[in-house]
């Protein structure tokens, strides 16, 4: 091909493909019995001589761990080959307890396969290389004298984890892509429940290649590797910093240089991270202690017969089967424990109820608690978001709380309030409601009561309506309900205030 | 042909072996001869032969998913040089 000349006119394509590891969420290591549940363990207290690397030590597979991967391999659509085997990838680290690290080269778990995604280009498919298993390194962190010398500190634990990465080609085009595949896989795997795909916890973690090419040409630019990375949104600012810097280099007639740079969250740049000059030597060789992996059609099918149903397929059905709109139906599935939280609530809401419009309505005021105000509370405090299993918060008691609201027990104002009491206590709707006198005041006489004080106390807003404002209204009946706390219905009140004012 | 001084001191770094000038002068001959020997199996024709990585004819050798109790943490800094803390202490790594 032609050497394309460049100029500040030229366009270009961005190309990204994304590398992720993925903890799998098992008890024991990947290839010792040693706990896998590091994160917060005393350093080293989760160690034996074989992810220790001692000589003469020997692996043997854990087989949830083999298993989880064909099972995200059957999630995102790859094919499993009938035999897979592990290599060993030599280099020299000090967070690479042997020496080597146990992964798979030629013979992954899972080929090909890909998301769909949708972001800023439209709807487009990300295909996927290959997901393959390997073990997880120690952790290092580095340390500093009081006289300035660095040195590290080695802590073991996390050594030997099973790890998955998944790899797609490279056919993301934006940041903005990145991100909403990023979401998506992270959704699929909590979805399985073959990992926590935490990026805070390290569970998930994400490097991006990323490059350039003038628009319309077929070969790939020089690429760039950007880690360090612990967030979603660092993941897509450190991309758009990276597109927009080797943009600046190829508009001034500069050529980007193959290197791998980590993103400062600080500052929002990417900066080299000079390694020594000699390129990486894996020389990758079959794992002798290993024998290879052979997974019978039959074993593959009955794992997929184990796979739940996929946030995309539950979207679909939630819209179909309870009317919901696809921007309702997305945010209550997006996690499997949202998604089951509505259907048992919707369930149970419509326990003796035949008509269908009644149903239809009970099942959207149940979507619209679970995806409004409960989604609200469960973000509150601490910033963090609790699950449904975290939470004191029950479908029953969304049930009751749409039950007490249709039949005109509670007002709409006060079942927000007894929401936020069932939060904090844990104490069903029909229990707060009576032990606290909640029932809607549906006694005309009081209301009619009520309304004649706020008359009589407010001659302004009065006069105003009476003058040829009818929305003062507004604020009359606004009185009447704060008397009243939001126990009354605010057409009965509106109704009571007419027929003192227009009399 | 045997291996240039560049190549020994390369697989010398990988290894993490320091190597003086008379031990490569005197490794480019040795580990030539070595791969010398290696040539005399490339003669023979493996067209179509399957590569073996596997001198017994097993598959599957699986664990189940079931955590054991770990090495004490004195067993697990016995070796190490040096610790500070529950950790052990190494030289600054440069990433
Ligand atoms: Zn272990």
């Amino acid at each position: 091909m032609e050497r394309m000349t460049t100029t500040a006119t030229t366009k270009y394509e961005v190309v990204v493909g994304l590398e992720v590891h993925v903890q799998i969420k098992t008890q024991s290591k990947m290839f010792c019995g040693c706990s896998s549940a590091y994160f917060d363990a005393e350093p080293n207290s989760h160690v034996c001589p074989v992810c220790m690397g001692m000589p003469g030590m020997l692996p043997v597979i854990n087989r949830r761990a083999v298993e989880a991967t064909v099972l995200t391999g059957l999630a995102l659509g790859c094919t499993i080959p009938p035999r897979s085997k592990f290599d060993r990838k030599n280099y020299p680290y000090p967070d690479l307890m042997k020496g080597y690290q146990i992964s798979q080269y030629d013979q992954p778990l899972c080929l090909g396969g890909g998301l769909q995604v949708e972001a800023d280009l439209g709807a487009r498919f990300i295909r996927l290389e290959r997901i393959h298993l390997e073990e997880d390194t120690a952790r290092l962190l580095h340390r500093e004298e009081a006289h300035g010398e660095g040195y590290s500190l080695l802590d073991v634990n996390r050594s030997g984890v099973p790890l998955m990465e998944i790899v797609s080609q490279p056919d993301i085009r934006s940041a903005a892509e990145a991100g909403v595949y990023l979401r998506m896989l992270r959704q699929t795997l909590r979805y399985i429940e073959v990992s926590d795909a935490d990026m805070e916890k390290g569970s998930f973690r994400c490097d991006a290649n990323v490059s350039l090419r003038p628009v319309g040409q077929e070969e790939y630019g020089t690429k760039v590797e950007v880690k360090n990375m612990n967030s979603f949104r660092a993941v897509q600012r450190a991309i758009e910093t990276e597109i927009d810097r080797q943009t600046a280099i190829l508009h001034a007639g500069g050529r980007i240089e193959q290197e791998t740079r980590g993103y400062i969250d600080a500052t929002g740049e990417t900066a080299s991270q000079r390694s020594k000059e000699q390129a990486h030597d894996y020389r990758y060789f079959p794992e002798p202690d290993l024998p290879p992996i052979a997974i019978a059609a039959e074993h593959v099918e009955a794992l997929r017969a184990t796979l739940p149903e996929l946030p995309d397929a539950r979207r679909a059905r939630l819209e179909a089967q309870y009317s919901l709109a696809f921007a309702d139906a997305h945010l209550l599935t997006e996690t499997r424990t949202e998604a089951e939280a509505f259907e048992e609530a919707a369930v149970l809401v419509n326990v003796g109820i035949t008509d269908a419009a009644a149903q239809q309505a009970r099942t959207r005021a149940v979507a619209h608690w679970v995806i409004g105000d409960v989604a609200r509370l469960r973000r509150a405090e601490g910033g963090g978001e609790r699950d449904w299993s975290e939470i004191a918060l029950t479908p029953s008691h969304i049930a009751e709380l749409v039950t007490l609201t249709e039949s005109g027990t509670i007002t709409g104002t006060t079942a927000k309030e007894v929401l936020d009491i069932v939060f904090a206590t844990g104490q069903s709707p029909v229990a707060i409601v009576a032990e606290r006198g909640l029932g809607q005041v549906r006694d005309d006489a009081e209301i009619d009561r009520v309304a004649s004080e706020v008359i009589a106390a407010n001659p302004k807003a009065v006069s105003d309506y009476q003058g040829g404002k009818p929305s003062a209204i507004q604020f009359l009946v606004g009185q009447v309900m704060r008397q009243l706390r939001g126990r009354a219905d605010a057409n009965t009140a509106a109704e009571a205030l007419r027929r003192h004012l227009d009399g | 042909m045997p291996l240039t001084a560049e190549e020994v001191r390369h697989i010398a770094r990988l290894a993490r072996l320091g190597v003086t000038d008379a031990e490569v002068a005197r490794l480019r001959e040795q580990l030539s001869t070595i791969l010398e020997h290696f040539e005399v199996l490339n003669a023979i024709d493996t067209e179509g032969v399957p590569p073996t990585t596997q001198s017994f004819d097993l598959a599957n050798i699986e664990r189940d998913d079931v955590s054991r109790p770990s090495a004490t943490h004195a067993d697990v800094l016995a070796n190490a040089p040096r610790t500070e803390g529950s950790y052990i202490r190494v030289r600054r790594v440069l990433e």
